[in-house]
């Protein structure tokens, strides 16, 4: 299984890496959603696997006995994938007033700010 | 008395909360601004004070013992950066008042501002790996938002690059922190201090640090990874533009000093020569891409990028008398550098453009504007007696004494050019004439007083802070040599966050 | 598009929903749920309502303005770590009360952070919602 999230974990992050390389905004919008997934795939895979055993206090047991999946990487995950939502419905937002307010969506041609005034 | 360390982070947000309730009543938001951000200097100051007499303070959020939960922990470098930030974020305040228009204001401005030294605030006082994510993305959505507001083509042109760059680093932090994690167990920075030197897989762990490097190189605009600076700085309002220049950065300094002196203090031989290199590339492109600039705050913006290279330079070298220098430029520099901004939208004012080829005559016609502006400017390029002299007085004595005389000479010739720099600056803008006189009307002159007053007490304040710094620097030094002795000593962290478990 | 059928069911499913988002949030402490759940469920209750009878009937049918449950969510949470400074304990150190009844169980601090976080997530939710679907109508 742990083999399996790693194969999935790269096939991410080079989908990823390949996409926000892209001159398409939209693109790059996919490929930065990609590597916030791949991330959090990773973190989960590294905080060890550990099948079907929630970190649930039994009935009437006042603490956590025998083996049990480590809850923190999925609290981990939860709020990087809280966070990751919020930043990337800001990012979408931003990427559509660009491309309405600038009329493409080719970074390439986005180099007013790099470059020094025109006369 | 521990409890104060959650107030300027709580604080903010508490007023930034009072402010949505007031969304249509700007004056309002601006009174509740002003209050706040004087408060927040206060507790600040309070939190300085109470580090110095009484040592590190810890507060287990919760009540959840660490490592299990999360920790808030102030040294004397926190604290020192709490209390510059917030300094910075009142006279942000204040000068936002004279200068941001009205729009701008209705669209939440004021609470963005503080949710901003939120974010600035609980990076500074964490002691959690995680945490810190956190308080990076609160930083982050807040300047995404600050540098876009008002929708201008230019801004939003310098936001994709900003946004982008930055959220790729947020997932490459993330996935730092989770491989480290996985290694070590926990994310307490104490904790991972005292388990890191016994880890099995040194290989790996070294991995992991150049990931974190990575990160905070990226936010603190460190060589090969700050082209996204000068293409997004300049586009916002001015004091956004300052705010940013004067805190942001520095955060990421604050992390990479932080992680390289109390949680990877074990690996910082091999670490240390990457960041030597890396501190050597950032001053002189830094320099050299301003050499080439004429727009006031382009300009600026690139001599962050080369200030911020002194820093690493100091935490390169690893002495405590470098530390200590770089601990002292921080504050020097967060200081002169927003100051300059605040100038450079002052002197915006008077001729219409931040162009320098079309602006001039200011000194003429304004000569106390002339000298509010060499005060952050002959300290940013190092001349006696100002702040500025003492910090790369200190870090390039430590780098002699640490015997890398190629890259201490270098920091002395990033010097020169940065004198260049602002003689530019002052031949062009202040010192020639008006090339062509003005088309529309001035807008400075259009200001009333209050409004006049607002402009100027945040430049006058600061700069009396730089003379200060510099007159004053003994005391301030000593400060900074405890500060950096408690870094390099990683049982001093460990001991108040872990042995004194409640 | 306007559909009799999904218009009339969304009437009853509102109430469902909204009713099951409540359950969430309050079983949340102990059991798979809470306050975020809650919040995202009630959210996309509306968001059903909003796609079967159009943007003018929901935000009536909602009556405040999203970003006043953002702000009052915000207010709760970040008030309910207070109590504990005033107890003398670490900030946001959960305080329990038990009712004694066997209907409320223990109520505490965290329910209203719960509560608080439920109007945020609902009011963002649909604040981006709303304001995308008003995008998209220029």
């Amino acid at each position: 299984m742990t083999l399996l999230l790693a194969l999935v974990i790269g096939c991410l992050y080079a989908a990823g890496i390949f996409l926000i390389l892209r001159r398409n905004m939209v693109k790059v919008i996919f490929g930065l959603i990609l590597l916030a997934h791949a991330a959090n795939l990773l973190i989960f895979t590294v905080g060890r696997l550990t099948k079907g055993i929630p970190a649930f206090v039994p009935e009437g047991s006042g603490m956590l006995t025998g083996r049990f999946a480590d809850p923190l990487p999925q609290a981990l995950i939860l709020t990087a994938i809280v966070i990751g939502f919020g930043v990337q419905a800001f990012t979408i937002v931003l990427f559509k007033r660009t491309w309405l307010t600038l009329g493409t969506e080719d970074l390439d041609m986005m180099k007013t700010t790099d470059e020094p005034p025109k006369e | 008395m521990k409890q104060i360390l959650i107030i300027p982070i709580l604080f903010p947000l508490l007023s930034a909360i009072t402010m949505l309730f007031f969304r249509r009543s700007v004056a309002t938001q601006r009174i509740i601004s002003i209050l706040s951000s004087f408060l927040l200097l206060a507790v600040a100051g309070g939190l300085l004070a109470a580090v110095i007499s009484e040592g590190m303070l810890t507060l287990q959020v919760g009540g959840w013992r660490a490592p299990f939960g999360i920790t808030l922990a102030a040294d004397l470098l926190s604290a020192v950066m709490v209390a510059a930030s917030a300094l910075i974020g009142l006279t942000t305040v204040l000068y936002s008042l004279a200068t941001i228009d009205r729009e701008r204001e209705r669209f939440f401005y004021y609470p963005l501002l503080q949710l901003l030294m939120m974010g600035i605030n609980g990076a500074f006082l964490t002691g959690d790996v995680f945490n810190l994510y956190v308080w990076f993305e609160v930083m982050l959505i807040s300047s995404f938002v600050l540098l876009v507001l008002g929708g201008t083509p230019v801004q939003l042109e310098g936001a994709i690059k900003y946004v982008t760059i930055n959220l790729l680093s947020s997932s490459v932090f993330l996935a730092a922190a989770g491989i480290l994690y996985g290694m070590a167990g926990t994310l307490n920075m104490a904790d991972l201090a005292r388990i890191t030197p016994y880890l099995p897989q040194q290989n790996l762990l070294a991995v992991v640090s150049v990931l974190f490097m990575i990160t905070f190189g990226v936010k603190a605009a460190v060589f090969p990874l700050f082209f996204w600076l000068p293409a997004s700085y300049h586009t916002p309002p001015v004091a956004v533009s300052a705010i940013f220049a004067g805190l942001l950065t520095k955060v990421g300094v604050y992390a990479l000093i932080r992680f390289f002196t109390t949680i990877f203090s074990h690996e910082a031989v091999f670490i240390n020569e990457v960041l030597l290199a890396a501190s050597a590339l950032t001053m002189l492109s830094g320099v050299l891409g301003a050499a080439a600039q004429y727009d006031f705050r382009r300009l600026l913006s690139f001599h962050i990028i080369s200030q911020i290279g002194y820093m690493i330079f100091g935490l390169a070298l690893h002495s405590p008398l470098a530390i200590a220098g770089a601990l002292f430029y921080i504050v020097h520099n967060i200081i002169a550098k927003t100051n300059l901004f605040y100038v450079s939208g002052i002197v915006e004012r008077i001729t219409g453009t931040y162009d320098l080829k079309k602006a001039g005559g200011v000194y003429a016609a304004h000569p106390v504007i002339g000298m509010l502006f060499l005060i952050p400017a002959l300290a940013l390029a190092g001349i006696p007696p100002l702040s500025g002299f003492w910090a790369k007085f200190v870090i390039i004595k430590a780098g002699f004494q640490a015997g890398e005389y190629a890259v201490t000479g270098i920091a002395l010739l990033v010097g020169l050019l940065t004198l260049f720099s602002m003689m530019k600056i002052w031949n062009e803008a202040f010192w020639k004439d008006l090339p062509q006189p003005q088309v529309e009307g001035n807008r400075y002159e259009t200001m009333g007083f209050g409004r006049r007053l607002l402009l100027f007490s945040p430049v006058v304040v600061l700069g009396l802070v730089t003379v200060l710094l510099g007159v004053f620097f003994e005391p301030v030094f000593r400060l900074a040599e405890t500060a950096a002795a408690q870094l390099l000593d990683t049982q001093a962290y460990i001991t108040p966050v872990l042995g004194r478990m409640e | 598009m306007y559909s009799i059928i999904l218009a009339t069911a969304s009437r009853y499913l509102l109430l469902l929903l909204q009713m099951f988002s409540l359950f969430l949030l309050f079983r949340g402490h102990n059991e798979p749920g809470g306050g975020f759940v809650g919040g995202l469920v009630a959210a996309a209750a509306y968001a059903l309502y909003f796609i079967a009878n159009g943007i003018a009937e929901a935000e009536k049918l909602l009556k405040v303005d999203p970003f006043y449950l953002i702000a009052a969510g915000l207010l709760l949470a970040v008030s309910s770590t207070m109590p504990s400074l005033a107890a003398g304990m670490n900030v946001m150190t959960g305080i329990w009360f038990d009712t004694g009844t066997a209907l409320f169980g223990k109520v505490g601090t965290p329910l209203v952070f719960d509560t608080g976080v439920y109007f945020l997530v609902l009011g963002v939710t649909l604040k981006i919602i709303f304001s995308l679907a008003e995008g998209d109508l220029q």
